[in-house]
């Protein structure tokens, strides 16, 4: 089978083997249905209160903390739209380079009588501390900001924002799916009142996530009947996700020095690379994630880029997979104040487990390969 | 040689079909894109998977393949739908119907309506549990928007008229959801000729896995939601959030082996249900709940007189049963469906659902068979009650002494 190597872990990661392990048998003979009370049910009540256990202590939360959800657009959805529920229409405050499904609902909350800004973020994408404080000033009664952007990787001061915004009087949410597994998350040092995550970006399945929720926040839930997740989220528990999720966060956590050591170095070798290209690398002067590399190399299109390099043999993107079938630049990059016709050249490889220096060597000489062949082309057709 | 406990309770969850497993697997190693990535081809890859399970599930039962929509299960199919028309349709009016026996994901989801300004009317099955159309007719009014009835109860099997509801419903331009959780693999749905705008689907009462359902949201004529999940605008808009492929095609080989199997299927299970139901008729005071006929054959549930359910369940502990839905087994309460028939708490309290499935074999039946009618006499012979009964005393005119 030809398989392309796989550069693109931002949108999804491969199944660990021990995930899938732990999940089998929940596929097989293990198929209760946690809310029953015979033998069959019990048994997936334990796994899910195990997997539980696993996600809240990956984040050094409490188990009753997390609320599973089928993944982290729901999980985002319902801190904005659950939160938003029990409040008065005020002000919702989410950062410019947020997913969509948190810039999504935070402008579904303005039919509710909401009013939604956008904060602004510098040009290396970290929220503009200016237009933060002004927004602050406003009493916003909901802020989102996420932790690590799905795009350029870049991290934001998560802690000190959070502070601010507590110091304000708003609940403060962070989207975490990004950063869960490649950078340390833990939900107290944060000092968020939530943070959302998700199993598929940490080498778990997809179709699970989580809300992790601080108590004293009041929530309607999105979806209800049946009362399972203290009321907050209905629904038969899709039992082996969850088993995986837990199995894989735990494993995120236990390697997570080890990964980020060995991704930030096959970085290196990338952003190397690149650099003899002369490729300009988006938010290259800020911290960002270990395995993230998001750039651009003059005169060249993302999208002619990226179709070229899978025909190589290699699989990457040109920004985040959600809007991948949109011909518009990446909303993040216009935010940063990038041109357009910049933005458009935009390619994201995003490193995983499964990379290693042979595989980004290989990546390096196939890229200098087709830039070499673009800009012939290029050069006959001026 | 008989498993234990024997699982009779299929309305609950079902087990993965092994050839459901199988199709799933590849999708949870090598093949484990994002099919929203158009990138490369473990994306692609994935979207073709999804697609070809859209498929299998819209051919089940008879629709188009574009008006599937995939949600995390029937629970979020119920509350997408029911929230998602009544707040797109509020302009024409805001009532809405649905019927007392109803899952709690439609009766949860309408009393959240309520307290949005909705009005709701839940309508009173008949005894049997069948839903009287001329009572349907008169609860309709000019300002009703949507009507929501399920296709197949979920703790006692019998098979509402859907077909006259939609024709009621087209006929007055009120939007028809019908949750079909229990009834895919066990009857004939056809949605080229019946007259639902809105349907709900599970994959994991259909020997799928859990985590995956469906939304039929009818494009000819076109019905409109509100999206409850937004973002990346998967799923035309009507529910974002990464698609879970190795769920999906597990959930597409589910329904295509339903469909493949269904009427085979089903006659054996009716004969098994047939003999479970000689079975326990053998059993003095044995109330069978719910029309015997108009039922899928997968289910009985019956209220043994003078026995309490809790009691009898653990003296049963041998088969995994459940005294009412799964969604509702941690309370106490009787099952609410069985009191909007008119049983008495005691009838109520003292019922079983008994579901049975793919894998449920004769022997399993006649074990479960032999067991009930041992631990009935046994429990019955502790029953003040039973011997008050036996000595011929109507319990209903006795004084009790107040303590």
């Amino acid at each position: 089978m030809f398989a392309p190597i796989y550069l693109d872990h931002n949108a999804t990661t491969p199944l660990d083997a021990r995930v899938l392990e732990a999940m089998l048998p929940y596929l097989r003979s293990r198929f209760g249905n946690a809310s029953s009370r015979h033998e069959y049910g019990r048994a997936a009540r334990a796994a899910v209160d195990e997997a539980r256990e696993r996600v809240a202590a990956a984040v050094g939360a409490h188990p009753t903390e997390v609320i599973f959800t089928s993944g982290g657009s729901e999980a985002n959805n319902l801190f904005l739209k659950g939160a938003a529920a029990c409040l008065r229409p005020g002000l919702v405050a989410v950062s410019a380079v947020e997913h969509p499904c948190v810039r999504q609902p935070a402008r579904d909350l303005e039919r509710a009588g909401w009013r939604m800004h956008e904060i602004a973020v510098d040009g290396e994408g970290r929220v503009d501390a200016a237009d933060f404080a002004a927004t602050l000033a406003q009493r916003p009664a909901l802020v989102s900001v996420m932790a690590a952007n799905n795009e350029t990787g870049v991290l934001q001061d998560i802690p000190a924002l959070a502070q601010q915004a507590r110091a304000a009087g708003a609940w403060f949410h962070s989207d975490a799916v990004q950063a869960l597994g490649k950078i340390k998350v833990d939900f107290r040092a944060l000092r968020v009142h939530a943070l959302t995550l998700s199993s598929h970006k940490i080498y778990g399945p997809k179709g699970a996530g989580a809300l992790v929720l601080d108590k004293r926040v009041e929530l309607q839930p999105l979806i209800s009947g049946g009362g399972q997740e203290r009321n907050l989220r209905s629904g038969t528990e899709n039992v082996a996700a969850l088993v995986g999720f837990g199995v894989a966060c735990e494993l995120a956590v236990a390697r997570l020095e080890q990964d980020a050591a060995r991704l930030r170095a096959l970085r290196g070798q990338v952003e190397q690379g690149l650099a003899a290209l002369g490729a300009r690398i988006f938010s290259g002067g800020a911290e960002r994630l270990p395995n993230t590399i998001f750039f651009s190399l003059p005169g060249l299109d993302g999208e002619t880029l990226v179709a070229k390099l899978d025909r190589a043999g290699f699989a990457a993107a040109s920004g985040s997979a959600c809007s991948s079938a949109s011909p518009e630049p990446s909303h993040t990059l216009l935010s940063m104040g990038v041109a357009p016709d910049i933005a458009r050249g935009a390619v994201r490889i995003s490193l995983g487990r499964d990379n290693d220096e042979a595989q980004v060597a290989q990546f390096l000489a196939a890229l200098r390969d087709l830039v070499t062949k673009l800009k012939n082309m290029t050069a006959l057709a001026v | 040689m008989l498993k234990f406990p024997i699982y009779l309770d299929y309305s609950a969850t079902t087990p993965v079909d092994p050839r459901v497993a199988d199709k799933m697997i590849p999708y949870l190693t090598e093949k484990f894109g994002n099919p929203a990535s158009r990138s490369h081809a473990y994306g692609w890859e994935a979207e073709r998977a999804v697609e070809e399970a859209r498929e299998q599930v819209a051919a089940l039962v008879n629709a188009d393949p574009k008006d599937i929509i995939w949600t995390s299960g029937a629970t979020e199919s119920n509350n997408l739908a029911l929230k998602g028309a009544a707040h797109f349709y509020q302009g024409k009016g805001k009532h809405l119907i649905t019927v007392k026996t109803e899952h709690k994901a439609v009766l949860d989801t309408m009393r959240e309506l309520e307290r949005q300004g909705f009005e709701v009317t839940y309508l009173d099955p008949e005894p049997d549990g069948i839903l009287d159309l001329d009572k349907f007719k008169q609860a309709l009014r000019p300002d009703t928007s949507v009507v929501s009835v399920m296709l197949v109860n979920n703790e006692i099997g019998v098979i509402q008229p859907i077909a006259e509801i939609g024709e009621i419903c087209r006929d007055k331009g009120i939007i028809f959801h019908c949750d079909a959780a229990q009834a895919t693999g066990k009857v004939a749905i056809d949605l080229q000729r019946l007259k639902v705008d809105l349907m709900s689907f599970s994959a994991h009462k259909t020997y799928g896995p859990k985590g995956i359902g469906a939304l039929f949201v009818r494009r000819k004529p076109r019905v409109r939601l509100e999206a409850q999940i937004h973002g990346g605008g998967h799923e035309r808009g009507l529910r974002s959030g990464t698609l879970a492929p190795h769920q999906i095609v597990g959930m597409g080989e589910a329904f295509r082996i339903a469909r493949e199997e269904m009427a085979v299927e089903n006659e054996r299970i009716r004969m098994l249900r047939d003999r479970l139901l000689k079975g326990v008729s053998g059993i003095e005071e044995v109330y069978i709940n719910g029309d015997l006929e108009r039922r899928v054959a997968h289910n009985l549930n019956v209220s043994f007189n003078f026995v309490e359910g809790e009691s009898l369940i653990m003296a049963i502990k041998d088969v995994a049963v459940s005294s009412g839905s799964a969604c509702t087994s941690a309370s106490l309460e009787p099952s609410y469906v069985l009191r909007a028939l008119g049983r008495n708490d005691e009838l109520a309290h003292s019922s079983i659902r008994f579901t049975i499935g793919r894998f449920t074999t004769e022997e399993e039946i006649d074990f479960t068979v032999d067991l009930l009618q041992r631990k009935i006499e046994k429990l019955r012979e502790m029953s003040p009650l039973w011997e008050m009964y036996k000595e011929g005393i109507d319990l209903n005119s006795v004084q009790w002494a107040a303590h």
